[in-house]
């Protein structure tokens, strides 16, 4: 273990939760590794039973692990679960906010349990209620909120103490685009303006994509890869550009020629189709163009796609991403993998 | 390594007024959120009432029988009322323990640094605060209806602070029950199984000397009786308080196993979860 500062250190968990029919149990977590540097928006991105909420659970004190240690800013979460539970903030995938009390109450009760004094507790509620956009609910029953106000409550209440880390766990899961889209600047503000570390579980690739800073590829109950988004990206050189020949050309003819351009690899002709990679598709496309038009078989059509999460997900684990497509999923038009080919269509235009 | 300069310290050292504070906070939630529902205190109150005057009217003749040795069956009833009122009031904590739990908000309490204790201690206070109130309410009921507490003050709180006791008791079972079972079928099915034979097989509503050999047997082991005892024997004009301590002594160290048993399924939960 190096001595570099960092949010969140965990090595080799593992955890089995016994369930009642499963012989063995259900493994949740399978030696799973991270390591969070301080400041930044960290995302664990898998489908759904990947083992990210188990994660979130172990480093947030909630449960134990079978094997592992994990550490939060220097703090094992073990040995001293009381002092992590100082240093972290938790959003849990469910909401954890009381019903029965008020916006303000529960932002109050939050902070006299982290020891505030009644006026200290006091005005940082009616502080996050400010920040938060939640003035005009604050004293009305959270049972009776929209999911998108329950939310930001649960994020607010996950703030109260100021900790240094910030745990999400699907923050935005079941909300509509608008709301989603307010979660996501705050999320961006909280790491940028207060220098939070935050560590966000997402199953949606676009959320990834846009929000962390680093990311984590988590896929049952360990990290298959990591880097910031673009790094695994880039993993998979190059883009696909894909081309779509009239009727009539001999693909031979077109294998021939694309094959002997330095800038495009990996031709492979389906039918009319033609599917190439290239480090960088966009500076490639005037040279496959033009040589196909010295050729005289000019495309009908080109395509670039810029590699996408899916297809880093695809690489390491040999499967799609495809996460359960769960009511909301398919509701809110969610930035998940399904959204893919129209980008590509609109490429094509 | 070292700590996050981000955060106080953790302190470790004063956990007793910690334990006092997160119990006072707690308690003030749940009895808030009870404060809001006015219409449910009271309508708590109309079962008890029900069992105070229906069976008060219905066996009233019952005194009559040799070997009964009260003079007012509906003073003899009332500290059965409030034993079986303090009992079925706290059964339930767990299933108000299980929404706690679907909802989220033990687990944020969890990963928060409430004391453990403290999130079974405030069950304690606020069963207490309502299972007292209910308990005088049944009293001032009894009064009404003409019953006489030669007891006088002190042995109506004996009647109250008992009831309060035996909630503790169930209180604590039920939590337990609710962290470790996690269905509300299980804590329904327990409550109608025990609620009606734990009631009647004590004095609450006929003294045991009306009773086969083999229920009195059963009768003095059971927590309730011992409740209705104290209390009964508190109300009147030369209680024993010999007798009385030992069974109120019996119920607290009871309750005190219970509220222990509900605070270590804390760890069975935390690894399930
Ligand atoms: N308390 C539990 N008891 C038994 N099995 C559990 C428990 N919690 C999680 N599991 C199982 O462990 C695996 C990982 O679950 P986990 O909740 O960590 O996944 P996740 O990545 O958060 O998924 P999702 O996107 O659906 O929230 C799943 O197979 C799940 O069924
Ligand atoms: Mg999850």
């Amino acid at each position: 273990m190096t001595t570099e500062p960092c949010a969140v250190r965990a090595h080799d968990l593992g955890k089995t939760y016994s369930v009642r029919g499963v012989k063995g149990g259900v493994r949740a977590l399978d030696g799973l590794d991270l390591t969070v540097g301080r400041g930044l928006v960290f995302g664990l991105l898998g489908p759904n039973g990947a083992g990210k909420s188990t994660a979130v659970k172990v480093l947030t004190t909630l449960t134990r692990p079978d094997r592992g240690t994990a550490v939060i800013e220097g703090v094992d979460v073990r040995r001293r679960p009381d002092h992590v539970r100082r240093l972290i903030g938790v959003v849990a995938q469910r909401s954890g906010s009381d019903p029965r009390a008020t916006a303000r109450e529960n932002l109050v009760l939050q902070a006299r349990m982290h020891g505030m004094g009644g006026r200290a507790a006091r005005a940082r509620a009616a502080e996050l209620l400010g920040r938060f956009d939640l003035a005009e609910v604050a004293d009305r029953l959270v049972k009776t909120f929209s999911g998108g106000t329950q939310r930001r409550l649960d994020v607010a209440l996950g703030l109260v103490h100021r900790p240094a880390v910030l745990f999400l766990d699907e923050p935005t899961t079941g909300l509509d685009p608008e709301a989603r889209a307010a979660m996501w600047s705050e999320i961006r503000r909280l790491a940028g303006d207060d220098g939070l570390t935050v560590v966000l579980t997402t199953h949606y690739l676009e959320e990834a994509d846009r929000l962390a800073q680093r990311l984590a590829i988590v896929d049952r109950g360990r990290v298959v890869a990591d880097g910031t988004p673009d790094e695994l990206k880039g993993e998979l050189r190059g883009d696909a550009v894909h081309l779509e020949l009239p009727s009539g050309t001999v693909p031979g003819e077109v294998r021939a020629v694309l094959e002997a351009l330095p800038s495009v690899r990996e031709v492979r002709v389906a039918g009319r189709g033609v599917s190439t990679r290239s480090d960088n598709g966009a500076a490639a496309v005037p040279a496959v163009l033009a040589a196909l038009e010295r050729a005289g078989t000019p495309a009908a059509s080109v395509t670039v796609a810029r590699p996408s999460l899916d297809d880093v997900f695809l690489r390491y684990t040999g499967r799609r991403y495809a996460p359960d497509t769960d009511q909301d999923d398919s509701t809110s038009s969610p930035p998940g993998p399904e959204t893919r080919p129209s980008a590509r269509q609109e490429a094509a235009r | 390594m070292t700590a996050a300069p981000l955060t106080a310290p953790a302190s470790r050292a004063v956990t007793v007024p910690r334990l006092a504070a997160h119990t006072w906070f707690l308690t003030g939630r749940r009895l808030h959120a009870l404060a809001r529902q006015p219409a449910v205190v009271v309508g708590n109150l109309v079962q008890p009432a029900i069992w105070l005057f229906l069976f008060g009217s219905l066996f009233r003749r019952v005194v009559d029988i040799p070997g009964f040795g009260h003079g007012s069956y509906l003073g003899y009833l009332v500290p059965g009322v409030i034993a079986m009122n303090a009992m079925n009031a706290s059964m339930w904590a767990g299933v108000a323990m299980i929404e706690e739990i679907d909802r989220g908000t033990l687990n944020r309490f969890l990963t928060s640094p409430v004391s453990r204790l403290a999130l079974m201690t405030s069950g304690v206070a606020d069963q207490a605060v309502t299972t007292g109130l209910q308990s005088v309410a049944i009293l001032l009921l009894g009064l009404l209806g003409g019953a006489h507490y030669p007891g006088g003050v002190a042995g109506c709180a004996v009647v109250v602070a008992a009831g309060v006791l035996l909630g503790t008791v169930f209180g604590g079972l039920s939590n337990a029950m609710g962290m470790m079972l996690r269905q509300r079928e299980a804590i329904i099915g327990f409550n109608v199984l025990f609620m009606l034979p734990l009631t009647f097989l004590s004095s609450a509503f006929m003294p045991t000397a009306l009773m086969p050999h083999w229920m009195r047997v059963v009768t003095a082991c059971n927590p309730l009786d011992w409740a209705v005892r104290a209390g009964r024997s508190a109300l009147t004009a030369d209680p024993d308080w010999s007798a009385i301590a030992a069974r109120g002594g019996g119920l607290l160290a009871l309750a005190v196993v219970c509220v222990a048993v509900s605070v270590a399924t804390f760890r069975y939960y935390q690894k399930s979860v």
